[in-house]
């Protein structure tokens, strides 16, 4: 760390190439990123940006292509060889270890470590360190405590306290609020602009890389599509590097809203245990019409998952109610049978499928005992049901080797097709969605809005939970926010506006 | 003298040294435990650890006549198996609590196989400190005569308790307990972290095998652990993973255990063999109130099976 005073390296890569036996992850990717800027790379899932900067931190061997560092040639073996030249990476899932606190996961991460730890001078060498750091954090707390974008800083701090002067940030803001994650990159660019730090930032939100980054490079299908200076390329430009010339389904005009539509979903004074035990969440009132999407905006962790899983009966309440139509409704196959109502939860493939049966079984899971005029049946009908998933593959293209196939073989997207085909089949009067989009391609993305959208407007009531601010202003009739395990803010989407939003998910008022 | 002399004070005096006499093989099953458990892995495999401890120290003890070498025996049978456990739930699909199952009927029955021809021979106890000796009353200085063992385990307890905040092996162990992720990125390998921890796990389980047959009860028989090791188990979990909470809830497990014996001494002749099941049924107890279907417990490691 008594190097972390060190100015920062320029990185170059030239004709960087990977290839995992007869595919060709990186196509000779050549980017240039000069000492102290702040450089962005841009891709869909699946372009190659994460094998690019794992090349480049030594996780991977290029098959082939240079490295340079400050304009010399390097031979980057392993990630030790990558933080031994000063280069650091943040990943987009923590890496900090929850139970420990702060000074703990600082210090246990560097190179040498003492064999007994002298706690008074440590804390005394940190204090010092951090006062010469933007940011301002507790470090005697546990990192489990803090909050999301505190932990965010802590993991660049942690790169900065281990001497690193070159960073690659993996979607550093995917869960920040839009305040916090203003903050963060904000003083990142104070320090590029310091000279202190160079920064490639993997991004596929636009906004961030027209506010912040001075250079960007954009990948697709392992290439290079596209490199220059942020100030000269509008957005139009970017995504046409980005997606090249593939369709992307439009998103139906919104029907326009019936203020006196049937009251489809109404919760009641709502309360429920969280999954810590310690503290509970509380509905009060929340009722979502017929024909509108109610999106419920927050920070992962205040209750959205609980909420959910309290309306998919999977976890019991303490007290309240929750009515579909004006019946009670406890989440039974019988009573959503009845009342028409689907659930799209988060992570699909582990909420809402069984991954080692086939795609055809899991399509049919809501229709699989029921005969052609919804009487039970109590011989199961093999080939009707191959039938029924066929029709609805087909319908919602699933790409999918086969049938038979197990869904866990399937990409992201497509487990959340077949998923939205199964219950966006058949009479729909509310539907319950938890973070649809997470993780999939912009082109999935575009689909699978298009297709909860057209729900809306055939009438179903939608209740959208999402960690993704701008999917919520695209798709949302109303908007809430959900601080704290309960719902603090109404606003309707003609009026919401991102920073008051962001002020609520962050629980500053 | 009787015990009517001293009246009921027997009880609770014969519950302390119970306590203290019964807890010894619990807290360093249970702190060996805590180790494991600390580093992201359940080792089962501890009660047939424990019986082939005490079969191996009781065996070692009797051909040597050494007693500390009887312990140390016991103590590298353990780390063997911990270390036979470590390595093989590095495998890819391999279920650490299903290895756990089969190495404890493996160690057991390794043990009686073994152990056959060590059942009629008499071993050299391990030495106790006499504590008692200021007082006259027999049932006082039984009380507390004080194995050297527990002691060392009392000892133990606060050295790990410190060695989890301030040494780097302890704070490593937190780490690959608690996201092999992190630990990765740290450049740790968190099976080589687990297959060390569940070493010196079962090498302080192996100890406690030889405090059964070395010094309580004192001999090698098939019936020595009376599932004392699956018990640490629940302890840790009980303790919250912390060795100070292993060594109170070791001592309390001891009261419980010594509660039939106590009560029988006082001349109770009838159900006190009810009180023989306390442990168990505090066991079952400790389970069911440290359990709900809505929470995830406090303090656990993550990496856990049991937890995850």
């Amino acid at each position: 760390m008594s190097d972390s005073v060190r100015k920062a390296v320029g990185v170059e890569t030239i004709g960087m190439t990977m290839r995992f036996g007869g595919f060709t992850a990186l196509d000779a990717v050549s980017v240039k990123v000069p000492a102290g800027s702040f450089h962005a790379l841009l891709g869909e899932n699946g372009a190659g940006k994460s094998t690019l900067v794992k090349c480049m931190m030594g996780f991977y061997h290029p098959t082939s292509g240079d490295m340079l560092v400050d304009g010399r040639e390097v031979a980057i073996a392993s990630p030790r060889d990558a933080s031994a030249l000063g280069l650091g990476m943040v990943y987009q899932h923590f890496t900090l270890v929850p139970s420990l606190t702060g000074a703990e996961n600082l210090v246990i991460s560097r190179e040498k470590v003492p064999g007994i730890i002298d706690w008074r001078k440590e804390r005394s060498d940190l204090a010092v360190f951090m006062e010469r750091m933007p940011f301002k954090l507790p470090l005697d707390v546990k990192v489990a405590e803090l909050a999301a974008g505190e932990k965010q800083k802590l993991e660049i701090i942690k790169q900065l306290y281990l001497g690193r002067s070159f960073l690659v940030l993996d979607e550093p803001t995917s869960v920040l609020t839009p305040g916090e994650a203003q903050e963060v990159l904000g003083l990142v660019r104070d320090m590029t602009k310091a000279g202190d730090l160079t920064v490639l930032m993997i991004s596929h939100k636009f906004h961030e890389v027209t506010a912040f980054a001075d250079d960007v490079s954009v990948l697709r299908k392992g290439k290079l599509t596209g490199t220059g200076r942020v100030a000269d390329l509008d957005h139009k430009a970017m995504a046409a590097m980005m997606i090249g010339d593939q369709p992307i389904a439009a998103l139906d005009s919104r029907a326009a809203p019936k203020p006196d539509a049937e009251i489809v979903l109404k919760v009641r004074s709502l309360k429920a245990p969280d999954r810590t035990g310690l503290k509970s969440i509380r509905i009060e009132d929340l009722g979502v019409r017929s024909g509108e999407i109610v999106g419920i905006a927050g920070i992962s962790g205040n209750g959205q998952k609980e909420f959910l899983e309290v309306l998919a009966g999977q976890r019991p309440r303490e007290a309240g109610e929750v009515l579909v139509r004006g019946a009670t409704y406890a989440a039974t196959r019988a009573e959503a049978r009845a009342l028409n109502v689907r659930l799209i939860p988060e992570e699909p493939l582990k909420n809402a499928c069984a991954p080692k049966m086939t795609v055809a079984e899991n399509i049919s899971f809501r229709t699989f005992d029921m005969d052609g005029n919804g009487r039970p049946v109590s011989w199961i009908n093999a080939s009707a049901i191959r039938a029924f998933s066929a029709r609805l593959v087909e319908q919602f293209k699933v790409k999918t080797a086969s049938l038979s196939s197990p869904i866990a073989s399937l990409s992201g997207g497509n487990v959340q097709r077949a998923v939205l085909a199964r219950e966006l089949t058949g009479g729909v009067d509310l539907l319950i969605v938890s973070n649809p989009c997470f993780g999939l391609d912009f082109s999935a993305v575009a689909e699978i809005r298009a297709r909860i959208m057209k729900a809306r407007n055939a009438g179903a009531a939608v209740l959208l939970m999402s960690e993704d601010l701008d999917e919520l202003l695209e798709l949302s009739d109303r908007i809430f926010v959900m601080s704290d395990g309960a719902l603090v803010y109404e606003t309707p989407i003609a009026q919401a506006s991102v920073q008051t939003i962001g002020e609520h998910m962050a629980g500053h008022h | 003298m009787d015990a009517t002399e001293i009246g009921l004070w027997g009880v609770p005096l014969a519950i302390l040294g119970g306590a203290i006499r019964v807890s010894t093989p619990f807290i360093f099953v249970s702190l060996g435990e805590a180790i494991t458990e600390r580093s992201g892995r359940i080792n089962l495999g501890l009660e047939g650890t424990l019986v082939f401890g005490a079969m191996t120290a009781y065996a070692v003890a009797v051909m040597t006549n050494s007693p500390w070498l009887g312990l140390l025996a016991a103590a590298f049978a353990g780390l063997f198996f911990g270390l036979f456990h470590g390595w093989i739930c590095k495998f890819r699909g391999v279920n650490d609590i299903a290895i756990g199952i089969a190495l404890m009927l493996f160690g057991s029955g390794l043990a009686f196989f073994f152990g056959k021809p060590f059942i009629k021979p008499k071993a050299p106890n391990l030495p106790a400190i006499p504590f008692g000796g200021w007082s006259d009353i027999p049932q006082v200085q039984a009380a507390l005569d004080v194995n050297v063992l527990f002691l060392i385990g009392a000892v133990l307890s606060v050295i790990l308790w410190w060695a989890f905040r301030n040494t780097r092996a302890g704070l490593i162990v937190r780490v690959v307990g608690d996201s092999s992720d992190a630990a990765r990125a740290m450049g740790l390998n968190p099976d080589t972290v687990r297959l060390l921890a569940t070493g010196v796990g079962g090498a302080l389980a192996g100890i406690g095998g030889a405090y059964l047959s070395l010094y309580y009860p004192g001999s090698w028989t098939e019936r020595i652990s009376s599932g004392q090791g699956l018990m640490a188990v629940a302890l840790v979990i009980f303790a919250r993973w912390n060795p100070l909470g292993c060594f109170a809830a070791a001592l309390l497990f001891g009261g419980a255990g010594a509660l039939g014996p106590a009560l029988q001494s006082v001349g109770v002749t009838q159900g006190y063999y009810l009180f023989y099941a306390a442990p168990y049924i505090l066991t079952l107890i400790i389970m069911i109130v440290t359990s709900s279907p809505t929470r995830t417990l406090a303090g656990a490691p993550g990496e856990l099976s049991i937890t995850k």
